[in-house]
């Protein structure tokens, strides 16, 4: 039987890890991800866990630990945040050129200067381009379940890419919420035990992995991560049906609400999405025709599912918890990319809010409405970008 | 004399693919010595046979290794590697080893 209980997502991601089996965990602690290696370190103390459990002295060799480990084939885990996640940067494109199914749990948070502990996802937005597969949680249930999925899709054998499941620092990773734990038997079923074909180490085996390529060979090796990456968006979706089989919940790359007759859609992430479901409902009650919708999955971005909710709307307006400066957000600008293409497309506004753990408010999220409903009576959008719950006093 | 790579390098050019795998994984071992490295070489060794003691240091200090030893022990430089780093010149005690510009 599954057990109901109460706890962070730091250890939700923590159960996830034991229940995964990972042979070798390496951490470095720091805000607000601390929790996750601590409990690990507990399971494996206490021997619930058969793991070795590397302390190392940096985020950039906690990576670099689980590239070594991940190369001699086993299944490997970590977790940080914001400065220890931009730390590994260059390893992480190792990790995905290589093809290591590493998995890696975020606590999302805001990147220094000023230096800020708190809550956005600017640390693994400014992640996309390294051929790691991004889930996003939007409570500790699916911190836990996505990190299950994520060594689904990693180690399938048409992807082969490591993946990040990111959860916001503090309104999820120290926040008490319900929890399911899965059936250890069920996730082994699921999951089944780490077998690569490709790399591992053998001795009546021999190869070299971490290989230089020439200009003659570097871009056919770039091509079969983005082809892998591609691959993903099927896999992804197989692995989605066979949780909910398994463990009767239901993911979706895009999950939708209350959308059918939505002239304007908002969309976002994380927990950001349980807000935006909650003011949907009171705004629906006054009479606005609004909807929502959340990205699970940002990496691969799901170009379909974008194009498909595009079609429902007038005014496709997302609220992100990132910005690239000199441009816009980049849920944003990757959505535009989706929907370049498309014959009929809607509106579309670009929200940027809650940076550096500032509370997305039902006024802020009014306010976004006020410019949405503007752009739809004009039938035009006159400046794509907006900050909301900006201090305009302090500027 | 013969290089010691030339089994190696036959095999490795029987076996090899020109398809990619997945994290560029080299699957045949000791087929490094397909690239043939020479080619970034600025300066060559040229070799007085005449001054040769046969010490072997060349041999010895050669980081690549691209110096192998000919039947009667004299070294052979294989061009087809050696990147002209002058270290073999370097400690050469009698001078036999000469850098010279390449010049194409």
């Amino acid at each position: 039987m599954p057990i109901r209980t109460v706890m962070k997502a730091n250890e939700a991601a923590a159960w996830a890890a034991k229940l995964a089996k990972p042979k070798v965990i390496a951490a470095f602690p720091i805000t607000p991800s601390t929790l996750v290696p601590e409990k690990i370190s507990e399971f494996v103390a206490n021997g619930e866990l058969d793991a070795e459990f590397i302390k190392v002295e940096s985020e950039h060799s906690a990576i670099s630990a689980l590239v070594g480990a991940s190369a001699a084939g086993v299944r490997t885990f970590t977790a940080t945040a914001s400065q220890g996640l931009a730390l590994m940067h260059e390893v992480l494109f190792i990790a995905a050129g290589m093809r290591l199914p590493i998995v890696m749990a975020i606590g999302n948070r805001a990147l220094s200067a000023p230096i800020n502990i708190w809550n956005d996802w600017q640390d693994t937005i400014s992640q996309r381009d390294t051929g790691w597969i991004q889930f996003y949680a939007e409570n500790n249930q699916e911190a836990l379940d996505l990190i299950l999925l994520a060594y689904k899709v990693a180690e399938d054998e048409r992807v082969l890419l490591p993946a990040m499941v990111g959860f916001d620092a503090f309104i999820l990773t120290h926040t008490v919420e319900p929890v399911e734990i899965p059936d250890q038997e069920v996730v082994d079923e699921f999951l089944g035990e780490y077998e690569p074909k490709h790399a591992y180490l053998d001795p009546k085996r021999p190869i070299t992995q971490g290989t230089l390529a020439f200009p003659a060979h570097y871009m056919e090796a770039r091509y079969l991560v983005w082809e892998a990456m591609e691959n993903a968006r099927k896999v992804i979706d197989e692995a989605f049906a066979e949780f909910e089989k398994k463990f009767g919940r239901k993911y979706q790359k895009i999950e939708e609400y209350r959308t059918d007759d939505a002239e304007i859609i908002f969309v976002t992430m994380g927990s950001l999405a349980g807000t935006l479901k909650d003011w949907v409902d009171k705004k629906r009650e006054e009479g606005y025709k609004v909807g929502a919708a959340k990205m699970t999955v940002y990496r691969p971005f799901p170009v379909e599912e974008i194009r498909e909710l595009a079609k429902k709307t007038k005014v496709l307006a997302f609220i992100e918890k990132d910005i690239s400066m000199g441009l816009y957000g980049a849920v944003f600008t990757d959505a535009s990319a989706a929907l370049i293409n498309e014959s009929e497309k809607p509106l579309m506004l670009d929200f940027i809010a809650g940076l550096g753990g500032r509370d997305v408010t039902f006024n802020q999220l009014d306010e976004a409405l006020s410019i949405a409903k503007e752009a739809l009576e004009k039938g035009k959008v006159e400046k794509p970008i907006h900050w909301i719950g900006l201090r305009k006093e302090l500027l | 004399a013969e290089s010691p790579f030339k089994a190696d390098i036959e095999r490795a050019q029987k076996e090899l693919t020109e398809k990619m795998t997945p994290g560029a994984i080299a699957y045949i071992p000791g087929s490094s010595v397909i690239n043939k490295t020479g080619s970034w070489r600025v300066f060559r060794p040229e070799f007085k046979k005449d001054k040769c003691v046969r010490c072997f240091l060349c041999y010895i200090y050669c980081p690549e290794p691209a110096i192998y030893l000919d039947e009667e022990g004299y070294p052979v430089f294989d061009y087809d590697y050696c990147k002209g780093c002058g270290i073999c010149a370097n400690e050469c005690p009698t001078n036999a080893i000469e850098m010279v510009r390449e010049v194409k």
